[in-house]
């Protein structure tokens, strides 16, 4: 490959990621804003936050963060592996991560059918008794969990059309801008949940 | 051929971060389980901070990145913080 192609490789790699970051940064205040809310909402109904939490299985919340702190790392190997071109090594990864994904939403699933069954989602009759505290509490527990699931779903998109291109070999060792920005993109989700979990389980 | 940035992290590497990650964990769990009353939250914080620094740093590999790309995280979240700052003044202060 002439010095030329590759430079003009490495330029696109590198502008490509910059803009993955630019993208990131709108994410990162999208669910800042909601943290703030969260934040002055919670000095304001420290009380009734407390017993709202009390809710919410801490068990199920320390499983998932295992699960999107073991895909990360499995990301971040894939990577490793796509530029070593040990490319079956990169689709195991990639395809590990998908599937500790899939386990974070079916607990997730379990989780919010819990809640369900006991008539806590948003809008029912027992929501509307409890105090402006509790149902400012499960509003934004709905709202910033629901919201970082959507973003698991659609990074588990991303990590199934990663699989494909390292399979069809459209993602490689020179081209795996993809794979890369996908996985910041995961780090990202994963960055979130990290801040979600004491905030909204260990506030007991 | 290379592209990108040239430094290739090995998954030793990631392995270890991944279990700093875990103690880190580990110590939140333990932590919210003490009554530190108002000092939890800010325990909590400080700790999913430490986190999360150590996920930018090692997995999204901003330790091996452009100075220009440093800069602008860093102005990034430091402009988040200005914004929690000045909201909870004017909380607090009104």
């Amino acid at each position: 490959m002439s010095s030329q192609t590759t430079n003009n490789l490495r330029y696109e790699h590198d502008t490509g990621k910059l803009g993955m970051w630019l993208f990131l940064f709108t994410e990162l205040y999208l669910f800042g804003g909601l943290f703030l809310v969260y934040a002055v909402f919670r000095a304001k109904y420290s009380a009734e936050f407390h017993s709202a939490a009390q809710e919410l299985d801490t068990f199920i919340g320390t499983l998932n963060t295992v699960f999107l702190l073991v895909s990360s790392m499995t990301m971040a190997m894939s990577i490793t592996a796509i530029r070593k071109n040990q490319t079956k090594l990169a689709a195991f990864l990639v395809f590990v991560t998908l599937l500790l994904a899939a386990l974070f939403i079916l607990n997730k699933y379990f989780e919010w059918s819990h809640k369900f069954h006991f008539k806590l989602y948003p809008g029912s009759e027992v929501l509307k008794n409890l105090g402006q505290g509790q149902l400012l509490f499960f509003g934004l527990y709905y709202m910033m969990t629901g919201l970082h699931a959507i973003h698991v779903l659609v990074g588990m998109v991303l990590l199934l059309i990663n699989l494909v291109r390292i399979r069809s070999g459209k993602v490689n060792q020179q081209h795996y801008l993809l794979l890369e920005n996908s996985g910041l993109y995961w780090h990202l989700v994963d960055s979130i949940w990290i801040f979600l979990f004491p905030l909204l389980y260990l506030v007991t | 051929m290379e592209n990108g940035n040239s430094h290739i992290t090995g998954y030793f590497t990631f392995a270890v971060v991944l279990i700093i990650l875990l103690i880190l964990t580990t110590l939140t769990v333990t932590v919210a389980g003490f009554k530190l009353g108002a000092y939890s939250a800010g325990a909590a914080l400080l700790i999913a901070s430490i986190k999360v620094r150590t996920v930018i740093t090692y997995f999204m590999h901003l330790k091996s990145e452009s100075r220009f790309l440093k800069v602008i995280v860093i102005g990034v979240f430091t402009l988040y913080g200005l914004i929690i700052i000045v909201t909870f003044v004017d909380y607090l202060f009104r």
